[in-house]
């Protein structure tokens, strides 16, 4: 990980001196920034009752990136509205530190507002002063590669560019927690690829605790730190994997490769045990 | 791809180098293109069409006139009528007349506004008023503004005060009616978006519903408006007085009484023009730069 070198009341990032993150200096050791003990969750339907969610257990360290993965019905959104908050579990608690912030996987910014304007709003019941706000969009333009981009208006940007000010809106709350909803699923393989690069040097700027939800194994591997398998129908953690692969991660490299196909072959196993018989 | 050898990989550098240079080519690839149509070709494809249909409509005029299909009092030439708006408009008569009926029909459509938006906003947000007084307000879209006119009278007799209630009665469900539907429509996407940047009631209503709403709402504001309008004619065609001043109505009801078949004519076709002409300058423009600031006109290539 990235060292951090603490300066007055602020905390610098030593490798990336584009960015000053507004991050108060704390000692975040030993507390979990999320922490799921024993959720549940279960939905009336016409029916009847169906589990999405049984006895689910995760903590995630601050500054940690985890990929939560699983087929189709293992209940990924449900468990990160749970954590968001949009939603309670039946049973078990969920506690986070603060209120996390939530990407989906459409950039769902405001069409009358600008690019700045919608990262102004998220900044606006962040607490920042009005007074900072515009030189704080621009910092967060900055991070994302949209500088001198504050003007344009939503239908004026590309996918990518979207998903990018989504991001800068998403850090534009200052919470220590960022929710990821498969925010790349609707991009274009090229654009996916370089916004992996993005986030990753995003998240090692900020020391945000990430926990992004996808079905996609390699990007699960190629992203986080941990990857989390949730089996569907409930979703229940199946499996773990601790990533540790040096260098360029990038999505072609050979070694995670060979661990999404590890965990593709865990997933299969885990999708075949509900065909009916 | 750069080469994975050994001395990239002990950097530990997760950017690679090229990653910047590739978004910056993602981005020019993809950036929308900005070209927008010639103002005097938008203009053209807007603006003759409608005059074409009124040249044609003015032609099976003036051939029905001719054949004489109906006698002079009934159905005067189209110069003849073109001859008396000349003269009510080169008389002055025409735009003050125009004028006591269209600052009446403003100011009654800007207090249907200021009263339906409360009332619009309240029944989209409390889901008991919707259940209860919803249905109510629709219902009251499809009366007919001329039968409040008996009850306007009894309530204010002949007096600007009745003209104004039949005008709100007219409006008020309309405008209503839009900003609930306006907000019906909002994608529930853009509510968790609020909630996640921690908006509370208040916040959501007015940074996330109110403008979402807005091209509903401003359907509502253009149907209000027509209400209102007709809402007016009607208040003004049945009762004359001199208390009420002299708008189109009334000169349309003496020309009836004159059986001044131009100046009846006339009548119709300035009421028409005003009617149209306040949906072209207020509420085209207002129309176009809400759509067009979000990227949502509606114009096909």
């Amino acid at each position: 990980m990235t060292t951090l070198v603490g300066e007055s009341d602020l905390v610098y990032y030593e490798d990336d001196p584009r960015v000053v993150p507004l991050l108060p200096e704390e000692d975040h050791s030993g507390e979990a920034a999320v922490i799921i003990d024993g959720v549940s969750k279960v939905f009336t339907g016409r029916r009847g009752k169906v589990a999405a969610l049984d006895n689910i257990s995760l903590s995630v360290a601050p500054g940690e990136f985890v990929c939560l993965l699983g087929a189709s019905g293992c209940g990924k959104s449900t468990l990160l509205n749970l954590i968001s908050k949009l939603d309670y579990p039946t049973t078990g608690t969920v506690t986070t530190k603060g209120n996390p912030a939530l990407m989906f996987q459409e950039a769902a910014l405001f069409p009358w507002l600008t690019a700045g304007q919608n990262i102004g709003l998220a900044l606006k019941y962040a607490g920042v002063p009005k007074k900072q706000s515009k030189a704080r969009i621009e910092e967060l333009l900055d991070l994302v590669r949209l500088s001198g981009h504050s003007d344009r208006r939503i239908h004026e940007l590309s996918g990518g560019q979207r998903q990018r000010v989504a991001l800068a809106r998403a850090l534009g709350q200052n919470s220590d927690v960022l929710l990821m909803d498969e925010p790349f699923a609707a991009l274009d393989a090229i654009t996916r690829d370089v916004m992996h690069d993005e986030l990753t040097r995003v998240w090692k700027a900020t020391g945000n605790s990430i926990v992004f939800v996808t079905h996609n194994v390699r990007e699960a591997v190629r992203l986080g730190q941990r990857v989390v398998l949730l089996s569907s129908r409930p979703g229940r953690v199946v499996g773990e994997w601790k990533v540790n692969i040096k260098g360029p991660r990038t999505i072609e490299h050979p070694e995670v490769g060979a661990l999404a196909a590890e965990i593709t072959l865990r997933l299969r196993e885990e999708i075949a045990s509900h065909a009916r018989p | 791809m750069p080469a994975l050898d050994d001395s990239v990989i002990t950097k530990d550098e997760v950017e690679r180098e090229d990653t910047a240079a590739v978004g910056a080519g993602l981005d020019v690839l993809e950036e929308p293109d900005r070209i927008r149509e010639p103002w005097w070709r938008r203009l053209g494809s807007s603006i003759v069409p409608p005059i074409l249909a009124l040249g044609v409509v003015l032609v099976i005029w003036e051939i029905v006139y001719l054949l004489g299909v109906k006698p002079e009092v009934m159905l005067p030439s189209p110069t003849a009528v073109w001859d008396e708006l000349l003269r009510l408009l080169e008389g002055g008569q025409a735009w003050e007349t125009i004028w006591t009926s269209l600052s009446r029909g403003l100011i009654g459509f800007a207090m249907a506004i200021v009263i339906a938006v409360p009332i619009g906003l309240a029944i989209a947000r409390f889901s008991w008023l919707r259940a209860s007084f919803g249905p109510l307000l629709s219902g009251l879209q499809s009366m007919p503004s001329v039968a409040w006119v008996p009850l306007a009278i009894l309530w204010f007799q002949i007096s600007p005060a009745m003209i104004y209630m039949v005008v709100l009665l007219g409006a008020v469900p309309s405008i209503a009616n839009g900003l609930t539907a306006g907000i019906d429509q909002v994608p529930p996407l853009y509510s968790r978006v609020g909630h996640v940047l921690g908006l509370g009631w208040w916040g959501q209503t007015r940074h996330v519903l109110l403008p979402a709403a807005l091209p509903g709402f401003l359907a509502g504001l253009r149907q209000g408006w027509a209400f209102s309008w007709r809402s007016l004619m009607a208040a003004e065609l049945i009762v004359t007085s001199s208390k009420l001043g002299f708008g189109l109505g009334q000169l349309m009801n003496q020309g009836r009484d004159l059986s001044d078949a131009p100046l009846l004519y006339a009548g119709l076709i300035l009421i028409f023009v005003v009617g149209v002409g306040v949906e072209l300058i207020l509420f085209r423009p207002l129309e176009r730069a809400i759509l067009d600031a979000r990227g949502l006109s509606t114009k096909k290539r």
